[in-house]
């Protein structure tokens, strides 16, 4: 199922001031997969996807995209390429209606008619979206703003989504709902994903593979299943 | 009792075209500070910028003698032209002065702000000389009455002029999907870069739009009073901010509102208080320091309607 290789780290140190944050990461995501990144708070799984996008730089290694270097590439060039990211504490325009949000997920696309269609397929995935459309997206519950943030990203027709931990803060029964949008978008769609999550159990039941990193290292890199069945996984991530 | 109506309606109108130019001037203050949290302490100067570019123009154009065949194509022509130029200028400006500091304190860029003003405000004496420079006369014919009030044709242009571009600007902001970006930018920057949009772009634009209304203003400004001075620049870009901040800093409407309302208060405290003529200048500085003491958010400030950038 899963073909060449699409998003691949090598080596990628990252630095907050004189704090490193990470500490040479290597990890590659292939076309069509699901990939974990799973580890405890402070890890530096926000910082990799932050990393990959370009809005924190790189102080050591190279990010490699769709065949491209783009460890300097400036982050608002890479929606357009493809490259895209829901980040953690879904980051919702507060003041913007729910249909804005949305349509600047769609900035750098041109074509109203096709962003019309793919504001409708948004609200066929999240019927709620479309019942608050008009409401600024600061007034949204936790679970509606995942949505939205899922949606507006959905509307750059990305090839490559980054998660960084959908499931924060959310009831079960929404994080469900989330998480089965998230398959359906990539068996249908053939979105690649790279999901960053705490909650291990989650994320590796819905990957092929997973990485754990621990204080900016990848300290384990396994098939998902592999890593549920670890011993040392399941005492230290899925509370055994 | 007919006369005292005549004089209030005669009031209302002055000051509602005074605080119309507030209003614009005060919107590149706002719209500057929703964007990067700057309080541009050289954009009154954009507006004294656009008051000179005007007198320039529309002197060479008077020389030439287009003034007399189409006055209004001249004014036209000059208004979108300094408008253009302040936009240039003040993307200049931001790109020497501001950028550079875009990580450092607020205090730095505050100052570097403080220290362009005083730049722009001597290079206008220094090129265009320390007396007044006088815009052409005689373009809007005799001032005509309507039940006692005297109304010119310059003061229902300007109240004209203003009206469209503030119709415009919110069309804009609110409206378009350049709007919606510059919102997006000023609400949260990460983001805005993660969904594609260049926020040096917006932030140059944001400048742009708020420095060419400000010329707009300077041009009418020197038309109303017939001329222009190179420190023009100041107490208006002082009342503009005060105006600014009553509306509730970084909120469109709030700017609008607020120029009006200092406009109109600055034109009743010389109207109707004894000596309130020589007072009126203080007038803006109070209400300004009134607000800052019982309502730091302003009239529109957080959690009341949203029209914040
Ligand atoms: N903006 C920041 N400034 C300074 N340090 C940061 C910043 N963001 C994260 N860090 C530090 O970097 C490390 C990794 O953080 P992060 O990537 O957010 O971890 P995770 O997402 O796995 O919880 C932590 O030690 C954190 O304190
Ligand atoms: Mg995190």
């Amino acid at each position: 199922m899963a073909g060449d290789t699409i998003l691949e780290l090598k080596n990628v140190a990252a630095h907050y001031g004189r704090i490193q944050a990470l500490k040479g990461i290597s990890l590659s995501v292939r076309e069509g997969e699901v990939v974990s990144i799973i580890g405890a708070n402070g890890a530096g799984k926000s910082t990799t996807l932050m990393t990959i996008c370009g809005i924190v730089r790189a102080s050591e290694g190279a990010v490699h995209y769709a065949g491209q270097d783009i460890t300097r590439v400036n982050a608002d060039k890479l929606p357009r390429m493809g490259l895209c990211q829901v980040p953690e504490g879904r980051r919702i325009f507060p003041r913007l209606s729910v249909a804005e949000n949305l349509d600047m997920g769609a900035f750098f696309r041109r074509r109203k008619r096709r962003i019309r269609a793919d504001m409708e397929m948004v609200y066929e995935y999240f019927p709620r979206l479309r019942e608050r459309r008009s409401q600024a997206g600061g007034t949204l519950s936790g679970g509606e703003q995942q949505m939205l943030a899922i949606g507006r990203a959905l509307m750059s027709r990305p090839k490559v989504l980054l998660l960084d931990e959908p499931s924060l803060g959310l009831a079960p029964i929404i994080v469900k709902q989330i998480f089965d949008i998230v398959q359906t978008i990539n068996q249908e769609q053939g979105v690649t994903i790279l999901l960053v999550e705490q909650n291990a159990n989650l994320a590796l039941q819905a990957s092929n593979r997973g990485y754990v990193l621990e204080t900016g290292k990848v300290v384990m890199a396994d098939d998902a299943a592999s890593l549920l069945d670890n011993p040392d996984i399941r005492k230290a991530y899925l509370g055994e | 009792m007919d006369n005292a109506f005549t004089f209030f309606a005669q009031q209302m109108l002055n000051g509602l075209t005074l605080g119309g130019l507030y209003a614009l001037i005060a919107l590149g203050y706002t719209m500057v500070y929703g964007i990067i949290q700057l309080i541009n302490f050289a954009h009154g100067e954009f507006f004294a910028a656009g008051g000179y570019m005007g007198v320039i123009l529309l002197s060479y154009m008077a020389g030439a003698g287009y003034m007399d065949t189409h006055p209004w194509l001249c004014i036209g022509f000059s208004l979108v032209l300094s408008m253009l130029y302040c936009a240039m200028l003040a993307m200049a400006v931001e790109k020497v002065a501001y950028k550079p500091l875009r990580h450092s304190s607020r205090l730095s860029v505050l100052l570097s702000a403080l220290g362009m003003s005083i730049f722009l405000q001597n290079a206008l004496m220094l090129t265009q000389g320390v007396y007044d420079k006088a815009y052409p006369g005689g373009i809007f014919g005799a001032p005509f009455e309507i039940g006692g009030v005297i109304v010119n044709y310059m003061q229902l242009l300007i109240l004209a002029l203003t009206a469209g571009l503030l119709v415009a600007l919110n069309f804009l902001v609110f409206k378009t999907r350049v709007g919606r970006a510059m919102r997006a930018t000023a609400q949260d920057k990460v983001m805005s870069a993660l969904v594609g949009i260049n926020s040096n772009r917006v932030i140059s634009l944001t400048f742009a739009i708020g420095a060419g209304l400000a010329a707009a203003a300077g041009i009418m400004v020197g038309f109303y009073y017939g001329s222009v001075r190179f420190e023009m620049g100041f107490v208006p870009g002082i009342k503009a901010f005060a105006a600014a901040v009553l509306g509730g800093i970084g909120n469109i409407t709030g700017a609008m509102i607020g120029g009006f309302i200092i406009g109109m208060v600055e034109i009743m405290a010389a109207a109707y208080i004894p000596y309130g003529g020589e007072y009126k200048d203080v007038c803006a500085f109070i209400i300004l320091i009134a607000v800052l003491y019982f309502r730091p958010t302003g009239i529109m400030g957080e959690n009341v309607d949203d029209t914040r950038v």
